[in-house]
């Protein structure tokens, strides 16, 4: 086993609002060994957002990282000064967002926003620059890269702006590339070739990738391990595969079984009752308890970690458990 | 041009009749100006929906897919009378819902995709959902009350919540407001535009269930549009696939999903991320390309460039839709 790459220990990044603490992530630990693919599921507000936006130093007050390590390579992120993080944000960690609409400026052609990023993490000539960026967008999967460097965000298409998004986020040969939902807006033949793309990409490069993501599917077709969220903390993780198959937690099974492709078609799906608890008034206990179907009274006491070989889950009950 | 299915299957209440809608730019005079002097000036007219012709039966749910763009939403809004036509028309029971550019009728209704834009925000909620009802009719305002809880209950919200505002709601719960409001008119035919497309999985599950549950308790016969392949296969009957305004394919949904005839269809459930529950399936495989752009569709089969099986027939002659079994596929191939 080689050194993990990154190393993330009991993360908790709360945002301090006037109706109270939002406890987004708390107590979140996890590795990624270098090449490794990581897939990062949760619905909105599970915190997996939040957990990618620390990682890169980029949570905006009143949110704050409160507590835990993130160690990347050896180095300690947090409480990294804005210089030394910056040096780092783009160079070695590279983001990918949602929406490339907004990552990409709309005045600059993309030609000059590539450059920019390669300047801006050391001496490289505007020669070298337009050449390393037309390679980027060639290994992307954009044709007539050279003529396209001269365009601006506008004259490109949604699933070829990202392409853009994604080829600036390799321009400096990244250890770690966060990618937020990165194919959430695109249709589902332009988000096929995308995975295709960066799966081929981090094999090729050794790029090791965190993918957040909503979508169980799209993630258990690219990611090596899968972390499933739910009300800031990690509830379960394991290799997708054996996470799929058999989930420990009770909130990935369901979560499962709300998806039509697990029903028989026309037959009501196994439903997840309720909706997920505010951050601010959070359960004592189990977050997922009010909505499980195994809860009893021993959940409202903190769930303890449950380890498995090479996976883990948060449950008083865990799934494999003879009833 | 497509021939309209003979109703061998039973009756049929929607019916579209050689569908068309065009937008032309709206030009200024300086627009129109500069064009004269060759200035690049977008004058085309863009078809969103070309020569569409389908059926529904009584209390048939037929599901509407295709990428962005296709013509998908204009189609919707088309059956829904929201737009009218710019050729062919929609028919209830053989009777046009549009008379001189206005809706007729009430016995279609709309669930939109956004409920935090299809929901007046300065209005509560039971007037809302009370409003059709009262204008049309249905009931009267001292029924009012009644009426909306008794909504709010079937739609499985607490009937105390009546005098809040849609943002008191959460996503899930505002579809519901946005359901109880397009089901209080008392339709026959439901149009549901990617009804849960901006909804939590396990949210989007109870609205799933909700749309099954009252769907059969009401007898409704619906049009559900979305992007969603496997939501589509969940709730659909008969789907329908379209690309760049024309359907492609149409038939029974367990057939088309076991045994897709035309290449976007076959391509686009391969495109699909599946969930992999063994370490070597393969999860996807992407069509090659993107869609064209609506204002210059290519000519010959519109999804000639992208085909792994086109021919030099398909970049000369449109294929029309044909039968095959219960199914009709518009390719020269299948």
């Amino acid at each position: 086993m080689t050194s993990p790459l990154l190393e993330v220990t009991d993360l908790r990044t709360h945002f301090f609002t006037r109706a109270g603490v939002a406890r987004a992530v708390d107590g979140v630990s996890f590795s990624l060994a270098p090449g490794e693919i990581l897939g990062l599921v949760g619905e909105s507000g599970s915190g997996k957002s939040v957990t990618g936006f620390s990682l890169i130093g980029l949570v905006d007050p009143p949110g704050r990282i409160a507590g835990g390590s993130i160690r990347f390579a050896g180095q300690e992120l947090v409480g990294l000064s804005e210089d030394r993080m910056r040096a780092i944000r783009g160079k070695r960690i590279a983001m990918v967002f949602q929406d490339p609409q907004a990552t990409l400026n709309p005045v600059l052609t993309i030609g000059t926003q590539m450059a920019l990023a390669l300047q801006a993490h050391g001496r490289v000539s505007d020669r070298a620059a337009a050449e390393r960026a037309g390679t980027m967008l060639t290994r992307v999967g954009i044709p007539e890269a050279a003529t396209r460097l001269n365009n601006y965000p506008h004259e490109f298409s949604g699933g070829m702006r990202q392409r853009v998004a994604i080829a600036m986020a390799l321009l400096n040969g990244p250890e770690l590339i966060v990618a937020d939902e990165p194919t959430t807006a695109l249709d589902v033949s332009i988000q096929a070739q995308i995975l295709a793309e960066m799966k081929a990409l981090a094999r090729d490069s050794g790029t090791a990738l965190i993918w957040i993501s909503h979508d169980l599917a799209t993630v258990s077709s690219l990611a090596d391990r899968v972390l499933v969220m739910y009300a800031g903390r990690i509830v379960e993780s394991g290799p997708v595969g054996a996470v799929l198959r058999a989930p420990l937690h009770p909130y990935t099974r369901g979560l499962l079984d709300s998806l039509p492709a697990m029903a028989q078609p026309g037959q009501r799906l196994t439903q997840i009752p309720g909706t997920a608890p505010s951050l601010l008034a959070l359960p004592a206990g189990c977050p997922f308890a009010p909505r499980c179907a195994h809860a009893d009274a021993a959940c409202t006491a903190p769930p303890p970690r449950i380890d498995r070989p090479g996976r883990h889950a948060l449950c008083h009950h865990p799934l494999d458990a003879a009833a | 041009m497509s021939e309209i299915v003979p109703e061998a299957h039973g009756p049929s209440i929607v019916a579209a009749q050689s569908l068309t809608r065009r937008f032309d730019p709206h030009l200024s005079i300086g627009d129109r100006i500069a064009a004269a002097f060759g200035a690049r000036v977008e004058t085309r007219p863009v078809r969103a929906v070309t020569d569409v012709s389908f059926t529904i039966r009584r209390g048939e749910t037929l599901g509407l897919v295709g990428e962005s763009g296709c013509g998908k939403s204009t189609l919707g809004r088309l059956v829904a009378g929201i737009l009218g036509p710019s050729s062919g028309e929609i028919r209830i029971d053989g009777a046009p819902i549009m008379r001189r550019g206005r809706k007729t009728t009430t016995r279609i209704q709309t669930v939109f995709q956004d409920p935090f834009a299809s929901l007046n925000p300065r209005r509560r909620i039971d007037a809302t959902i009370s409003e059709g009802p009262i204008a049309h009719g249905l009931i009267t305002r001292a029924q009012a009350p009644a009426f909306v809880a008794d909504w709010l209950a079937r739609v499985g919200l607490d009937p105390a919540v009546a005098t809040r505002f849609p943002h008191q709601f959460s996503g899930g719960q505002r579809q519901r407001v946005a359901i109880a409001r397009a089901l209080a008119m008392k339709p026959d035919i439901l149009v549901c535009d990617e009804p849960v497309a901006s909804l939590d999985v396990s949210i989007q599950a109870q609205v799933l269930n909700l749309f099954l549950d009252l769907r059969e308790a009401l007898g409704l016969t619906c049009l559900f549009i979305s992007h969603d392949l496997s939501v589509v296969r969940h709730v659909s009957d008969r789907v329908a696939i379209m690309y760049l305004g024309r359907i492609v394919e149409i038939g029974p949904a367990a057939e088309v999903y076991a045994a897709p005839r035309h290449p976007y269809t076959q391509g686009l459930l391969d495109s699909v991320p599946k969930l992999r529950l063994d370490a070597d399936a393969v999860g996807f495989r992407p069509i090659a390309g993107e869609l064209p752009s609506p204002l210059s569709p290519p000519a010959g089969c519109a999804f000639h460039p992208r085909c792994p099986r086109a021919t030099d027939l398909c970049r000369r002659e449109r294929p029309v839709l044909a039968p095959h079994g219960a199914t009709e596929v518009a390719c020269h191939h299948a």
